[in-house]
């Protein structure tokens, strides 16, 4: 982590759906390949403000800056921007007309990142990396559940995006495959990856978060190290929530 | 019914020719604005779909022959005599094509505005947090799994666009009910006849219906 960089900073984010508020007023910065975490009770806005943070949701308030570019800016190209800004899915969301290797080469071809030999390239290299180039040739409804999450991630990987988020990548999946997919977002912690993760994973948390965020109620109600918050929680809803999900 | 078929048969089978000649035309025209107000109706923009919605609702809910006398008699008065352009006519291969067109494609643009909301919105989401522009995403990633699940609806539709055909017997294209008719007025011989007509329908559309068995199995096995 770099402290020295705020790659993503965002200002009293508030977001409604008609008249149902949202997000109300979220402020935090997110370092340079630092993890957070953010944990909350469902329908607290998790996915919402991950989704804001790629343009997802338009926001309705509030200012997000990624690397000193103002993305709330209609001016803003969005669609440059989530080429650096990757997302992995709960449920995969593989393009399911395309095999694997189709899969990670379109964004980068179609977006004329770079040639098809060099896309290929980059999609074997990726593909090694979550343990997977024997899969090229798949389709996804040939893959387990597991193994189409990690195709995801490399095909984020693929756009050499620099900013991940993980909208609770492990929920849709049996137990016994957490493990693997799991495996492969520490290996990118340790490799300096910016991340946003909401996940239910404690353990996870725990082990990989630098920084802990709890939502409730689309606001952050507290904040920290994985020991602080885990350890010593200040706000008795977040008290609340740990004794309900640990 | 052999002789019949034996006199007629020739003149028969060019109306054959001449209702598939029309089907076509008419269904490559519903194709184009199928698409386009299929995806129309899909799209963000209020007009866009509110023009869907309106043309939409408007073809389903005039009697295709209306639509037919419409367009072959309306249109041209209206021009001349009305609007005193002049030397406007339609011949009836123009005003069936577009009478087939706009007919079919309403009802086009509803199997494809179908399909596409039946492709899980996640996929949608994928393609555009990777950076594809919404038009390169359906074009990539949208439109080929919809197509996929329109496929019989889509041949059902070219089925009936066929046997609509029929209806333009009304303003003279000599496709082959009205050729028949006029067989019949001649030989008086309508049990044969129609007989016949029934049975040029039914092998053309057996033979449709197999193509799209075939096609439909070639799609799941090349996705599959
Ligand atoms: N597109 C939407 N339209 C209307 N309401 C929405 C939409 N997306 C989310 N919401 C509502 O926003 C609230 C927060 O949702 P979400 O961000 O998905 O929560 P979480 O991910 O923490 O479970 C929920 O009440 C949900 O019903
Ligand atoms: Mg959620």
């Amino acid at each position: 982590m770099n402290p020295d960089n705020v790659k993503i900073k965002v200002e009293n984010l508030k977001k409604d759906f008609g008249h149902l508020k949202v997000l109300q007023g979220v402020s935090t910065g997110i370092y340079e390949g630092e993890v957070v975490v953010v944990i909350g009770p469902s329908g607290s806005g998790k996915s919402t403000f991950l989704r804001c943070l790629n343009q997802l949701e338009e926001v309705t308030e509030g200012r997000i800056i990624i690397d000193g570019q103002d993305i709330t800016d209609p001016k803003t190209d969005i669609n440059k921007l989530r080429e650096r800004v990757g997302m992995v899915f709960q449920h995969f969301n593989l393009f399911n007309n395309m095999n694997v290797l189709r899969n990670l080469m379109l964004a980068p071809v179609d977006l004329k990142q770079c040639g098809k030999e060099e896309a290929k390239a980059r999609a074997l290299t990726m593909l090694e990396r979550v343990g997977l180039q024997d899969k090229i040739n798949a389709f996804p409804h040939q893959l387990s559940g597991g193994q189409k999450q990690r195709v995801a991630i490399a095909r984020s990987l693929c756009m050499k995006s620099d900013i991940i988020l993980f909208d609770e990548p492990t929920s849709a999946l049996d137990p016994e495959m957490v493990g693997e997919v799991l495996d492969v977002m520490k290996e990118l912690a340790r490799e300096g990856m910016t991340m946003v993760v909401v996940t239910h994973e404690m353990g996870f948390a725990r082990e990989v978060a630098n920084r802990v965020l709890f939502m409730s109620d689309g606001s952050i109600l507290e904040e920290g190290t994985p020991e602080e918050v885990f350890g010593n929680p200040q706000n008795p809803r977040t008290r609340d929530f740990l004794n309900k999900v640990l | 019914m052999i002789d019949i078929f034996n006199k007629y048969g020739t003149i028969l089978m060019t109306a054959m020719g001449q209702t598939l000649l029309l089907a076509l035309y008419g269904l490559f025209f519903a194709c184009i604005i199928g698409l386009i107000v299929g995806i129309m109706s899909v799209l963000k923009n209020k007009f866009c779909r509110g023009f869907a919605l309106v043309f939409v609702n408007l073809i389903r809910g005039v009697p295709m022959i209306v639509l037919a006398y419409f367009i072959f008699f309306g249109i041209p008065f209206l021009c001349n005599s009305i609007m005193k352009i002049g030397g406007v006519t339609l011949t009836a291969l123009q005003a069936g094509t577009i009478c087939l067109a706009l007919n079919c494609g309403a009802y086009m643009a509803e199997i494809i505005r179908a399909g596409i909301q039946s492709v899980d919105i996640g996929q949608m989401e994928a393609a555009r947090s990777l950076g594809l522009p919404y038009w390169r995403a359906m074009q990539r990633v949208i439109l080929p799994q919809a197509i996929r699940t329109m496929i019989p609806s889509i041949i059902n539709q070219f089925i009936i666009t066929l046997k609509d055909t029929s209806i333009l017997s009304v303003i003279g294209f000599p496709e082959l009910v009205n050729t028949a008719k006029n067989v019949v007025a001649a030989t008086f011989l309508s049990f044969q006849t129609w007989g016949i007509v029934a049975v040029m329908y039914l092998i053309v559309i057996l033979l449709l219906q197999w193509a799209a068995k075939v096609l439909e199995r070639r799609l799941k096995y090349e996705s599959r």
